[in-house]
């Protein structure tokens, strides 16, 4: 329904766009014992590095193939196998994730021999699972690079079973980038609510939502889906997907388990919280649990309540398509127009939008409409700051990176109770935004003491 | 207060109620009512005049539930924002403290915030208890040399009507007269100039800055807007004015009745709601005035503005053409409401006559026709059943009915006094219109009024594949 418009222009000024090697790298942050390797120059894994130490809070395990002028030129898989060996060898990981950048795919580096190559040199550590993820970026953004990265971890870890017995008990969970470590959690209780034991992958909000751990300081991730959960993967009775970018995955671990799945575009809103309800249900064969109609009755409240401040109230939305559609479905369902929507990268989802028209493009380009159609409130990453002091909006903070807000990492969108909150939050955001009439003095008293 | 000065209060001859019934206005049933006190009332009809201090002497449970808590706005000094109560505690009572209290009350309010004049809200303890609150002013008054106004207004007089009465009664007895008005800071050459005044208009949401400008390009000047953006010194001159509107038709008519006898100053109703309303209103100051170059102005002023309003309201007419409306309200908004919701074309299928006047209905039956259905019950259930009944789409009313309203998930659009959103004059009826169809087409009902297939049918008992 919305016409997807790719400006020509040549200068991506602002971006909104975070890289395809971030997200991947993301994925295996969300895996338990593992370090992310980059294969590139070290500057890419230096800035991803700090990009997620800012958004999380929290230290972040990140390694560096370090490609140089000359391994650049005459060959890097060297380096690869050498980096490998090294974290082998110092951090001891159970997994390390392979992620190729712009550089090292310009390069031609063929990533599937180079391990083989480290294989046979280093025999030693061959219960190192090693996880070779194609993430150019030159393509996508950091939630293609996410799916790919988890695409990649099911070919690799996920054994070829589809005809194993499976744990009825037992569920997988492939959920996008778009869900932050908050929303995790929440999911996590909301499937044990009907008796399932979840394997989320990746399990970020394990990971990533800030714990101190005994040992203090580690040098590998903190936490996170293990490899033997993600092993047992292929005996889960069903598999969950939310968001449209985790397709290809989901088909990958189809076709790897023979599982049946169920798929969502979201779990923002009330219908979307009763669909995915309904199928927990199916699936454990149990009834609803009596807190969900609690739950369900507090959110539709909430809804009752503020629509007030949605009614017409002008909105833009910007970040990556999952968390872009999502919202923009949501917000679109509480009245609100959307007068600016810009996804980061291309995808199939931006043209089912319930909207006229959808930009792939920059914060320029966001900001230009916000500007245009007066948008009372805008929904992106933190450099929407900037936008919304231009512009006067209204701002939240939603997407990557967050690095001047504690905690948002942590809120919670999904599900009754955290569209609730989001809808708490939007509404007081509109609410502080209302401009009321301007005052007006008459003319007859202008000098007069009355002003 | 005597019993005798209440029940004179009740008597008003201007009010066609007053034909009808020696008690004045409706009793409460204990256990059945809703809405405010004589207090409530008093203190709300002059809150708005911005630059007084507003001390409510009793025990907190007056003003700490109830301070700062409307929608009026100010152009300019912001001192009636602040709250300010003698918070009368078990020992001021027993000790019989209260009038020493309120006199060094008012002392730290004048040091304070400097106000232009001070006024005393009587509330039921220490109205009970027999604080001489006029006595305390005046000796106020003489030793810090700021006007004190003494209103005497514990809730236990009446309702918030009476405490509407009391206010009026109690700025004419203290407050008109005692000044002359400035000279005009500016005139239109070639233009006679009227001094006028407004009674019951309260710049809600600053509303009224929607109508203001008009006034000044019509020559009128307004000498006091009671008392929505008013000044202490603006409330001192009204009685200069020649040509008084009443705004909100029964809280205020004391007050126009009482210029009228005193000062010889005409006076009629009107509103601020809606197209024909407003345009009325400004016919309506020609009329009383007298004067036929202003007819003229008005004329071309209702022109103008008329064709840009209904240029403006044409696209959200076609949303709203035909939609179902049911009024809650009481007073003047009973039918000026009424007026504005058939300038867009809406069906208004009954309206609340709880606080109208036979006045009022007269204006509703002329709007609405013989068979014009009118609710005096206030009984929120009750009224909830009418909605159905009457296929309603969307609930008018004020902020007391809005959660019994949303509860029921039904679409609604608060009038009352808390509300930030001005909806007086031309531009404020494009945004009333602009929020009723948010309201009604908010796309939040069909959602709320879902039920989960999870809650309609018991869980299926195996695992299935998606398509």
């Amino acid at each position: 329904m919305a016409e997807v418009l790719t400006p020509t222009k040549p200068l991506s000024v602002n971006p909104l766009k975070a890289s395809q090697p971030i997200g991947a790298s993301l994925a295996f942050l969300g895996i338990a014992d593992c370090m992310p390797l980059e294969h590139g120059a070290r500057g890419c894994t230096s800035f991803n590095k700090l990009y997620f130490m800012r958004h999380f809070n929290e230290p972040i395990a990140l390694q560096t193939t370090a490609m140089d002028q000359t391994t650049t030129v005459l060959g890097a898989d060297d380096n690869v196998v050498e980096a490998l060996a090294t974290i082998c060898a110092k951090n001891k990981p159970k997994v390390i994730g392979l992620v190729t950048t712009g550089l090292s795919e310009m390069q031609g580096a063929d990533v599937p021999r180079t391990v083989k190559e480290f294989r046979t040199k280093h025999p030693e550590f061959r219960h190192v699972a090693v996880v070779p993820v194609s993430a150019s970026d030159t393509l996508g953004c950091l939630e293609t690079g996410f799916a790919a990265a988890v695409e990649a971890i099911v070919r690799t870890l996920v054994p070829h079973r589809p005809t194993s017995r499976k744990n009825p008990r037992q569920v997988n969970v492939l959920a996008s980038s778009a869900l932050s470590p908050g929303d995790l959690e929440e999911l996590r209780a909301w499937i044990e609510a009907f008796g399932l034991t979840p394997i989320l992958l990746p399990d970020i909000g394990a990971s990533l939502d800030g714990h101190l751990i005994d040992q203090g300081f580690s040098t590998l991730t903190y936490g996170g889906v293990s490899r033997e959960e993600i092993e047992s993967m292929a005996d889960s009775a069903a598999t969950l997907v939310i968001g449209r970018s985790m397709s290809r995955a989901a088909d990958a671990l189809q076709a790897q388990t023979g599982t049946p799945d169920f798929r969502f575009d979201q779990l923002i809103g009330l219908q979307a919280s009763d669909a995915f309800t309904q199928v927990l249900s199916e699936i454990s064969g149990r009834a609803v649990p009596e807190k969900f109609a609690r739950k369900r009755a507090q959110l539709t409240d909430a809804m009752v309540d503020c629509q007030f401040q949605f009614g017409g109230a002008k909105l833009g939305v910007a970040g990556d398509s999952d968390l872009l559609a999502a919202l923009v479905d949501f917000f679109h369902g509480m009245g609100a127009k959307i007068v600016a929507a810009v996804a980061s990268a291309r995808a199939c989802r931006l043209a089912d939008l319930p909207i006229e028209d959808v930009v792939v493009g920059d914060l320029e380009d966001f900001e230009i409409l916000a500007r245009d159609r007066e948008a009372d409130l805008i929904v992106t990453n933190s450099h929407g700051a900037e936008v919304a002091r231009r512009t006067g909006a209204a701002f939240l903070r939603a997407g990557f990176p967050i690095y001047d807000s504690y905690g948002a990492h942590a809120d919670a969108w999904i599900g009754y109770g955290g569209t609730r909150r989001l809808i708490f939050c939007a509404a007081n955001l509109l609410a502080a935004h209302y401009q009321e009439l301007r005052p007006y003095v008459s003319l007859y008293k202008r000098t007069a003491a009355s002003c | 207060m005597k019993p005798e000065e209440i029940a004179a209060l009740l008597n008003e001859p201007a009010c066609a109620h007053n034909n009808k019934s020696k008690s004045g206005c409706a009793k409460p049933a204990p256990g059945a009512t809703q809405g405010g006190c004589c207090f409530d009332g008093a203190r709300n009809a002059l809150l708005p005049i911005a630059d007084v201090a507003h001390i409510v002497h009793g025990p907190i449970g007056c003003a700490g539930s109830s301070w700062d808590n409307r929608g009026t706005r100010s152009s300019g000094p912001d001192t009636f924002r602040i709250g300010m109560t003698t918070d009368l505690t078990d020992m001021d009572v027993i000790m019989g403290r209260g009038e020493k209290r309120l006199y060094q009350s008012i002392k730290q309010a004048v040091e304070t915030h400097k106000p232009a004049a001070v006024f005393v809200y009587n509330t039921c303890v220490p109205a009970l208890q027999g604080d001489d609150i006029e006595a305390v002013a005046k000796a106020a008054q003489e030793k810090f040399g700021v006007a004190v106004i003494p209103v005497d207004c514990a809730g236990f007089y009446g309702n918030k009507n009476l405490g509407n009465r009391v206010a009026g009664d109690a700025t004419i007895k203290y407050i008109i007269g005692t000044r002359e008005p400035e000279a005009p800071a500016y005139e239109i050459p070639g233009v006679k100039r009227h001094d006028v005044n407004l009674v019951g208009e309260w710049n809600v949401g600053g509303e009224f800055w929607n109508v203001a400008p008009l006034f000044d390009e019509l020559g009128l000047r307004v000498l006091c807007s009671f008392s929505g953006d008013s000044r202490f010194a603006e409330v001192q001159t009204m009685h200069r004015a020649e040509a008084n509107m009443v705004v909100c038709s029964k809280a205020m008519l004391a007050v126009a009745r009482k210029l009228e006898d005193a000062y010889q100053i005409p006076w009629f109703e009107g509103s601020f709601y809606g197209l024909r309303d407003t345009s009325e209103a400004f016919r309506g100051f020609a009329r009383l005035l007298n004067d036929s170059d202003l007819s003229a102005r008005v004329e071309n002023l209702v022109a103008r503005e008329e064709a840009r309003v209904e240029a403006a309201l044409n696209p959200l007419r076609e949303k709203l053409r035909g939609k179902r409306v049911l009024i809650f309200t009481g007073g003047y908004k009973s039918w000026s409401v009424v007026s504005a919701m058939q300038d867009l074309g809406m069906i208004v299928v009954a309206t609340g006559t709880e606080k109208s006047t036979e006045e009022d209905k007269a204006r509703i039956k002329a709007l609405m026709g013989d068979e014009a259905r009118m609710i005096s019950d206030n009984d929120q259930l009750a009224l909830i059943d009418v909605f159905h009944e009457t296929r309603a789409d969307i609930l008018i009313a004020g902020d007391r009915y809005i959660y019994p309203t949303l509860k029921s998930r039904i679409p609604f659009l608060d009038i009352d006094h808390v509300r930030r959103i001005g909806y007086a004059g031309y531009d404020g009826l494009i945004e009333l219109a602009r929020n009723l169809d948010h309201a009604v087409h908010s796309p939040v009902w069909a959602q709320v009024r879902s039920t989960p297939s999870w809650a309609a049918a018991p869980a299926r008992p195996r695992p299935r594949a998606a398509a």
